[in-house]
């Protein structure tokens, strides 16, 4: 027992001075590569195929660019952000980026990073600070824009028709930047045409299986649905089914109009059973990398930058397909 | 009367009829026939309810040891992980023989999972909601390292058939659930091993002193509480044809926690009832279609399921009963011991 308890004791002793190795090495390298562009980036989790994506976008982009990517995953949790953050400002990182778990509460550590001299730049999602001089730059997606490109397919497919439409609407999670800018931009989209209405709209929680199970309830509590609008494409793969289930044909019977543009999501609207897809892309690694760039120089950037994004059609889903890669 | 309203389940079953009777009216087809089998809100209720219903089940039955699982959401990820993971890599998918194959090796990692909570409580002794704890989060973390991260789609009609499909126009989920609901009941009840789990429940030591073997009916409580959470796990992942390792699962300990209470399982072991697990699992299912079928906004969902609840619980109270109808019954009634 007593020996046991010595081994735990020495390894560790062992394990600390290794952890003490690492973080000397640590500050050696950083003084020995001050020419290299040091980037600190806390990214949300691993939540799905488009975070994924966007982690790989950037990693790559980092490579080629030449930048030495210090890169933190924060499991979905504000406080393992906030301390992935911390560390990189005393590891006096260059350039601090990372895409915010939640809107608030960032306002102290971006203070410390301020006061540490550290520029930063948002991906991907806003924080609410009042103060935006705590920030560089903010890229990521216009959420309200994607809405209305998915509102104005609609109201151009409908022109000119008179009999009511009904639209059911699968929101994402609750509370969520993108949930609510995109039911703002495609509800003042179609706004214009008073027969385009929204009889039910609820969450699904951007997952498949909530997507299936409130489609479920919305055929049978509501006559004659003609469009779906889901926030993202797993919504609607998982909606497509109940339809299915329900003896309808998807895509034809009820019209599905998604945002994301992921692999799966281009693969239903290719076969035909969603009709329209606005892009939200995860890709911004390499213009994350020129704004590091630009940042680190002094150069004044602007404080909103947007992701290069599209939309697809059935016929452009058909050609695009074989490229996507997530 | 006073009989009645004093069984526990009585507060519960009045809330889900209640439930149901407003789905009657906000539902086009409360339960009718199409394409040969039924069809309508009813039907949907209950073959959602399949998966709770699993985990709730053995969720009772290892609360009734006096222990509890939180892993039971990681369990069903890893499965369903495991599952189309196997799938996947079939030549082909609609093979039944090699899919029923998979089924059996998804539950049976689900059960090696159970295995080691139970190794945990049992032979080393760690307190189950840290033991469990573990898995919980290491599990989640486990399944997105066997699907890279990814959401993996199958498109196997034997596999869809164990959530989606019909027999003798009943679900085939919902069969999966009742035919796990009885062999349950019918080894509880009808053989001594009921009395042994409440009595290692009420107390280990004295059970073991008794000459009971309270540490392997504790280890088997946590590999049935795996094998049907692999199950149910199965039946979420087959019912949209794809492994999404991230919320399978996620949060459905809390909701088998709540059947398991709202069923009258004392949670701190002894007592358990599975017929009121089962009702408290369609009443949890029930409230989230009402939910969405009387078009409460997103931002209420979880303030409306919240005052059911507690309403619920409330109802259920017998100190809270006493005080409210207390003066009005007379005190002969009140004298009665209740059983």
């Amino acid at each position: 027992m007593r020996r046991n308890y010595a081994a735990a004791v020495l390894g560790g002793l062992m394990l600390v001075s290794s952890l003490a190795g690492c973080g000397g090495g640590d500050s050696g390298s950083e003084s020995g590569s001050d020419d290299k562009l040091v980037l600190g980036f806390s990214q949300v989790g691993a939540e799905s195929g488009w975070r994924t994506a966007n982690t790989k976008s950037i990693q790559e982009s980092a490579k080629a660019a030449g930048i030495e990517l210090k890169f933190s995953d924060a499991q979905g949790k504000q406080e393992n952000q906030i301390s992935a953050i911390r560390s990189f400002i005393t590891q006096k990182v260059d350039v601090i980026a990372f895409s915010p778990v939640v809107v608030s509460g960032w306002d102290a550590v971006l203070k410390e990073a301020k006061d540490a001299g550290i520029p930063v730049i948002l991906t991907d999602r806003a924080v609410d600070a009042q103060d935006t001089s705590l920030y560089e730059s903010f890229i990521g997606s216009d959420f309200v824009e994607e809405g209305k490109k998915a509102g104005e397919w609609l109201a151009k497919e409908y022109e000119g028709k008179t009999e009511p439409v009904n639209i059911v609407e699968l929101q994402g999670t609750t509370g969520s930047a993108p949930a609510l800018d995109r039911q703002k931009g495609f509800a003042d989209a179609i706004a214009s045409n008073p027969n385009l209405k929204i009889v039910k709209s609820q969450t699904g929680d951007f997952k498949r299986a909530d997507g299936k199970t409130v489609m479920e309830t919305f055929l049978q509590s509501t006559p004659d649905i003609d469009v779906l609008y889901a926030h993202n494409d797993d919504m609607g793969l998982g909606a497509i089914e109940a339809i299915e289930a329900a003896g309808k044909k998807p895509g034809t019977d009820i019209k599905i109009i998604t945002v994301d543009a992921v692999k799966d999501g281009m693969t239903a609207l290719a076969d035909g059973k969603i009709n329209y897809i606005v892009e939200c892309s995860p890709l911004l690694g390499p213009q994350l990398m020129e704004l590091a760039k630009k940042v680190d120089a002094g150069e004044t950037v602007e404080k909103r930058v947007l992701t290069k994004e599209t939309t697809f059609t059935q016929e452009q889903a058909k050609t695009e397909l074989p490229n996507r890669q997530y | 009367m006073t009989s009645i309203l004093k069984n526990r389940l009585f507060w519960p079953a009045a809330i889900l009829v209640v439930l149901l009777v407003i789905n009657m009216f906000t539902s086009r087809q409360f339960v009718t026939v199409q394409d040969g089998h039924l069809f309508g809100t009813l039907i949907d209720i209950l073959r959602n309810s399949a998966p709770l219903i699993l985990v709730g089940l053995g969720m009772t039955l290892v609360i009734s040891t006096g222990g509890i699982d939180l892993s039971v959401g990681s369990v069903m990820a890893i499965s369903a992980a495991v599952a189309c993971l196997l799938i996947q890599d079939l030549d082909d998918q609609n093979s039944v023989g090699p899919v029923l194959l998979i089924i059996g090796i998804a539950i049976v990692v689900s059960m090696l999972m159970g295995l080691w909570n139970g190794a945990l409580v049992a032979i080393i002794g760690i307190q189950p909601i840290i033991a469990t704890l573990i898995l919980m989060v290491a599990g989640r973390g486990i399944a997105q390292l066997i699907t890279d991260g990814q959401i993996i789609n199958v498109q196997s009609g034997p596999y869809a058939t164990i959530a989606s499909g019909f027999f003798a126009a009943l679900p085939v989920a919902l069969l999966i659930a009742v035919a796990a609901t009885v062999l349950i009941l019918l080894l509880t009840r009808r053989t001594a091993l009921g009395l042994l789990l409440e009595s290692v429940g009420g107390s280990p030591t004295a059970s073991r002193l008794a000459g009971i073997g309270a540490r392997r009916i504790t280890i088997m409580v946590y590999v049935v509480a795996g094998g049907l959470a692999g199950l149910a796990g199965l039946i979420y992942s087959a019912n949209i044809k794809s492994a999404d390792s991230i919320s399978a699962g996620n949060l459905i300990e809390l909701d088998a926690i709540l059947a398991v209470v709202i069923g009258g399982t004392a949670l701190v072991g002894g007592r358990f009832s599975i017929a009121g697990t089962v009702l408290g699992a369609v009443l949890i299912q029930t409230l989230a279609v009402t939910v969405v079928a009387v078009g409460i906004p997103s931002e209420a969902n979880l303030l409306f399921k919240a005052v059911v609840v507690v309403a619920l619980c409330l109802f259920q109270s017998p100190t809270l009963r006493e005080k409210v109808f207390g003066r009005l019954t007379p005190r002969t009634a009140r004298a009665e011991v209740p059983a």
